[in-house]
């Protein structure tokens, strides 16, 4: 569709969210990332059945999480849209990086081996 | 893990006395580990019985399985297609075996084999010791890796207590006094000053005081409640 | 004079500097008042405050609240023993309160024997708290006039605190912090287990006087006159927690059957005396138990009466 989205969102592509671990959103925190957010099949459509359902409750998880180590829940975050809905892609896209840039840069500081 | 003898032959046999066909049901977990309810004591409870049985003129059939587990619904589903086939059955996993299998085999009589004591762990081979009393609020670190709650017969916090000689408990000859071997180890590492001050009053409700209790991991939850 | 904790008998009688002089009375194994009364008469004026036990060696006998108030109606003054083994924390605040009550102001707080070495060992046992926290909750009570949940009480409870001591039992080296533990969370009083190794003895008082410990509280030691031979010997093998040197089996053998208890009382005496000089011993507490009869005699010789009036 060739519809822009923001340049600093990087996207790990998946065959179903389903096959996202809760260590997955962790280590994306735990290595600097300002946010991190799952995109998944509309509840109901999972190619794989429940994939999707499986994956909101992992989100739910690290939120709560992250909430007990005084980290705002909303920089992981789970979206439901289906394949042909390039604009709303986009619209996630864009939404995501305003929310992160509302809350500022990741309390998380990288340790760097200097 | 959880540790269980088996029960006095006298009092299975006394549970089937009017049984002619019973089926004596393993675990795979615990019960395995601590070698009373596992394939091999599976096999020797039923050639007791068997023995016991014929002794007194009474034969009886029984046969032998062995589950993975018997505290998941999905192995103790797996002898539905069986279970009917028997008067009764005996369950040697620990409590919570057969209470699973009473909940899904309604109409069925499941009778423990085993007498379920505590959670422990192997010293040595053959011999097996009570470590943890499932209080739900371990501060272990508190007393130099000792648990106090279920390692002093009186659950001291301030321990020993008067009657602790040589290291041994006056409860029990073969019981270490726990309170003796944190307050060496403290005094061995210079830290008295851990043991000293009130400890706070125990909250027994995460303990089976507060009623029974449940775990859950609500990220694992399919569907509600 | 500051102001009293409680108003006790042995409060007063410690408080204004003399040497005091306490007893035990085992309530029956029944509700023979009778029977208790005719041991107090013993007791009566003989002593400056008599222990009430609680189910003493998980042995069951009249509860030590009843007999305790029974002792405060014939006029001796108890000190109300209460174990952890029997109670949770709201029974036993009830009980204080209850106490109180009653007319009865001192307390002694214990762990309690293990109820496997009593006559009723398939009971469960409650240790809801232990002995270092009942202290500290009967201060908070007390001084706070609070419940262990920080409710205001309505009339606080005035008790003398009380707790016990085992210089004798393992590990050695740690049983005097133990001790300053159990002051710091409040005990006004401290009984000693009964003593026979003076040499122990001797030298454990040394560490409690070096950290100032019988200037926080008053120390009585512990004395338990031996009636024969044979109850030196059982004691010695099979009570945990007792430390009797070969030198008194000896010297209780070394008399004839019938002379024993008397070499036994003299031993006793002899402890007395020294204890009056020893530094920081600020009285005796006699464990003359089943032989109640024999204590106007040991108080008479130990020179200790007539018993103050403060």
């Amino acid at each position: 569709m060739r519809l822009s989205y923001p340049s600093n969102v990087k996207i790990i592509q998946l065959p179903c969210t389903g096959r996202i671990d809760i260590i997955h959103l962790l280590n994306a925190v735990e290595n600097g990332a300002d946010g991190v957010y799952v995109a998944g099949c509309l509840e109901g459509e999972c190619h794989f059945i429940q994939g999707n359902i499986k994956a909101r409750k992992k989100v739910e998880y690290v939120k709560k999480t992250l909430t007990e180590l005084g980290i705002e829940p909303e920089r992981v975050e789970m979206f439901n849209l289906s394949s042909a809905q390039g604009a709303r892609f986009a619209e996630i896209a864009r939404e995501m990086v305003d929310r992160i840039r509302q809350l500022g840069p990741t309390p998380v500081k990288k340790v760097d081996a200097a | 893990m959880i540790v269980a003898d088996r029960k006095p032959i006298q009092e299975i046999l006394a549970m089937i006395k009017a049984d002619k066909k019973i089926l004596i049901l393993g675990c795979k977990g615990c019960v395995t580990v601590c070698n009373v309810g596992g394939v091999k004591e599976s096999e020797i409870l039923a050639s007791t019985l068997k023995i016991a049985r014929k002794q007194q003129g009474n034969d009886i059939d029984i046969d032998v399985r062995v589950l993975e587990r018997q505290c998941d619904n999905e192995y103790v589903a797996q002898i539905k297609d069986i279970v009917n086939d028997y008067e009764s059955v005996v369950s040697l996993a620990c409590g919570v075996g057969p209470q699973f299998l009473s909940e899904m085999y309604r109409g069925k009589k499941f009778y423990p084999g085993v007498n379920t004591t505590f959670f422990g762990g192997a010293v040595q081979h053959g011999i097996w010791e009570e470590r943890c009393a499932g209080c739900g609020t371990c501060s272990i670190h508190d007393f130099g890796g000792f648990c106090p709650i279920a390692r002093c017969a009186k659950s001291l916090l301030h321990g020993p207590c008067g009657g602790s000689s040589k290291g041994i408990c006056e409860v029990n000859p073969d019981t270490i006094c726990v309170w003796d071997a944190i307050v060496t180890k403290k005094m061995e590492a210079g830290e008295i000053e851990d043991l000293m001050g009130v400890k706070g009053f125990k909250d027994w409700r995460t303990s089976r005081d507060g009623g029974p209790r449940r775990s859950i991991r609500e990220e694992l939850i399919q569907g509600n409640i | 004079m500051s102001e009293l904790k409680s108003g006790s008998n042995l409060e007063k009688v410690l408080k204004a500097g003399y040497f005091a002089f306490t007893g035990e009375c085992g309530p029956p194994k029944g509700a023979n008042v009778a029977i208790l009364k005719e041991k107090f008469q013993y007791l009566k004026g003989n002593v400056d405050a008599v222990n009430v036990t609680d189910n003493q060696t998980a042995v069951v006998r009249m509860s030590s609240l009843a007999a305790s108030r029974l002792m405060v109606e014939e006029g001796l003054e108890p000190n109300f023993q209460m174990v952890c083994r029997d109670r949770n924390r709201l029974a036993m605040m009830s009980d204080i309160l209850g106490a109180h009550a009653l007319g009865i102001r001192n307390m002694l707080c214990l762990s309690g024997d293990h109820q496997s070495f009593g006559n009723h060992p398939q009971a469960k046992n409650v240790h809801d708290i232990d002995s270092m926290q009942l202290i500290a909750l009967v201060k908070k009570m007390r001084d706070q006039g609070k419940f262990l949940n920080d409710e205001v009480i309505d009339v606080a409870p005035k008790m003398f605190v009380g707790a016990a001591c085992n210089p004798f039992a393992d590990p050695y080296e740690f049983r005097v912090h133990r001790l300053a533990n159990k002051i710091t969370a409040g005990a006004d009083f401290i009984q000693t287990q009964c003593i026979f190794n003076m040499d122990r003895f001797r030298d454990f008082m040394k560490k409690v006087v070096d950290m100032g410990l019988d200037k926080r509280c008053h120390i009585l030691a512990g004395v338990t006159p031996m009636k024969n031979a044979g109850m030196a010997n059982f004691m010695k093998k099979f009570v945990p927690g007792m430390d009797i040197p070969d030198d008194l089996i000896n010297r209780l053998k070394g008399v004839d059957k019938k002379n024993q208890s008397e070499e036994g009382i003299c031993f006793a005496l002899e402890q007395i005396e020294e204890f009056k000089q020893m530094q920081g011993v600020a009285g005796v507490h006699l464990m003359a138990i089943e032989w109640e009869h024999k204590v106007p005699e040991i108080a008479q010789r130990a020179k200790v009466l007539p018993r103050p009036v403060v």
